[in-house]
């Protein structure tokens, strides 16, 4: 069970308001965190029906502004930015002259000389030295912003209905994807992006980090989310979110030993951008081939759990691959995982074993993602 | 919350009831707390030995997987089907949601269990509370 935590652990300027609220704490990335409140399958499902609220402070924002911001970001970034416009984000990662992963970020183009990379907590500072280092001949000014936010998700089916109650911004203009900057809560200027990690509708606002304000904000999301059923949710169900929809973590599905074919992640990777950090490692890779490995989804069809870290066996017992995420799926109800398998057997509806406790427990390929959230039909 | 009295218990939160020489052996309430909504309990069969302080099956919530330690040696003479389709009731009530029954092969090993108040002094030691 929980021993006390060690001395350095960082904080957000939630942490107080978390432990306020009877959250069960985790060490994530070296942060102090809520893992879940109320439970971690109630915290789910608010998200999937109805609306749930996230502290996601632990992320980091980086800003590149100058005139050659955007052939600093073309440099570091595998997505092409030059396709971005004023007030539109997108998926993409850094990369290694390997073509393997510093991380997963999210660019987003707030003018021709402006750049905000979000990027994950426990890769911060890792990633603000490799992005100072890799713009220096740039003519622009890498910033680490991080400690200025309080960046809180609202993801669901109401998170729009919610947020409507706090801001004049009329959200329906704002495309997933996309971000404006209105009055929230108050706060003017405050940035509004539709994006977020659970494969909801949903948006991540990002607020002043001092503790009265954060805890003002977050306490008028909960209340404007009372008539939904708001949920304050925890990096419990955040992960069985993004793992039913399929989204990578850091350290699990890409990593600096993962390179962009084998997290079957290409559709994001731009080579016809002209040469990047990557690109002639990547080209290397498509010429000879392509991957060894792949990453592939599982529904565990006997009775079992596969975890991270379990081996994947063929038919005959023997290992080849293992799992990079495995958990049960409170709302598709079924044990999923996903996990690396050789590129020949990484084929849907084939069948191979995961080791659970020493027991071989008969898996399905599956196509991912493993949720898609209904369509609006309004 | 209340442990019960007549209950013996681990420090790996198991609590045995014991009837003549047959012991009922569950997770305490602070246990189940601990791991969260309980998905699925992996539990012996009937026959099986098991010996005092090593693993005889385990509980998972969606988050974690627990080893279960036994409290005492014996032979498992009963299995909770129950929990097989329903594994969350043992959120609902750990103290009566039994896992297994064991036919006690030395039963003087009650001896060195916890009693209730033990118990309790022990957790609020891990809690630092």
């Amino acid at each position: 069970m929980a021993t006390s935590a060690p001395i350095t652990l960082r904080k957000t300027a939630l942490n107080v308001m978390h432990r306020r609220m009877g959250a069960k704490m985790v060490v994530f990335g070296g942060w102090d965190m809520p893992v879940e409140y109320l439970g971690l399958i109630a915290e789910h499902m608010a998200v999937r029906t109805g609306v749930g609220l996230f502290d996601v402070s632990h992320m980091g924002d980086i800003q590149l502004r100058g005139p050659g911001s955007l052939d600093a970001v073309q440099h570091i970034s595998m997505n092409d930015a030059s396709k971005l416009q004023e007030g539109q984000a997108h998926y993409s990662a850094m990369l290694y002259p390997q073509g393997t992963f510093v991380d997963d970020v999210i660019v987003h183009k707030l003018s021709d000389n402006d750049y905000l990379i979000v990027i994950n907590a426990g890769t911060r500072e890792k990633d603000f030295h490799w992005v100072k280092s890799n713009v220096q001949r740039f003519n622009c000014h890498a910033n680490d912003y991080s400690d200025y936010y309080t960046q809180l998700a609202i993801q669901g089916p109401k998170a729009a209905e919610t947020l409507a109650k706090l801001t004049n911004v009329d959200l329906s203009s704002i495309k997933g994807y996309w971000f404006k900057w209105g009055t929230v809560c108050g706060l003017a200027n405050t940035l509004i992006a539709r994006t977020g990690y659970t494969g909801e509708d949903g948006f991540e606002i990002y607020v002043p980090s001092d503790v009265a304000t954060s805890e003002r904000v977050w306490n008028e999301v909960l209340e404007a989310g009372k008539d939904f059923g708001i949920l304050p949710c925890g990096l419990g169900a955040r992960n069985t979110l993004r793992l039913e929809s399929a989204m990578s973590l850091y350290e699990h599905e890409i990593s600096d030993k993962i390179n962009v074919f084998e997290a079957h992640l290409d559709r994001f990777l731009k080579l016809e951008k002209g040469p990047f950090t990557g690109s002639e490692a990547l080209k290397t890779i498509q010429a000879e081939g392509g991957p060894t490995k792949k990453l592939v989804g599982l529904e565990i069809i006997e009775r079992g759990i596969a975890r991270d870290g379990y081996a994947v066996l063929n038919a005959a017992g023997k290992k080849i691959g293992v799992v990079t995420s495995g958990s049960p799926a409170p709302f598709l109800k079924k044990n999923i995982a996903l996990a690396y398998v050789p590129t020949e057997l990484a084929v849907v509806d084939g069948e191979v074993a995961v080791e659970v406790r020493g027991n071989p427990v008969k898996a399905r390929i599956v196509p991912t993602p493993f949720y898609r959230r209904p369509k609006k039909t309004a | 919350m209340a442990y019960p009295e007549n209950y013996k218990y681990t420090r790996e939160h198991e609590w045995i009831e014991v009837a003549g020489n047959v012991g009922t052996v569950g997770i305490t309430d602070y246990a189940q707390t601990s791991l969260g909504d309980i998905v699925f309990v992996d539990a012996p069969k009937v026959g099986t030995k098991v010996q005092k302080g090593s693993v005889f099956g385990s509980v998972e919530s969606v988050k974690a997987v627990s080893d279960l330690y036994s409290p005492v040696t014996g032979t498992v003479t009963g299995v909770n089907e129950e929990l097989h389709a329903s594994p969350e009731k043992i959120n609902t009530d750990a103290h009566s949601s039994w896992i297994i029954k064991v036919e006690l092969s030395n039963p003087s090993e009650l001896d060195a269990l916890l009693s209730a108040i033990d118990y309790e002094k022990f957790i609020a030691e891990e809690t630092g509370k």
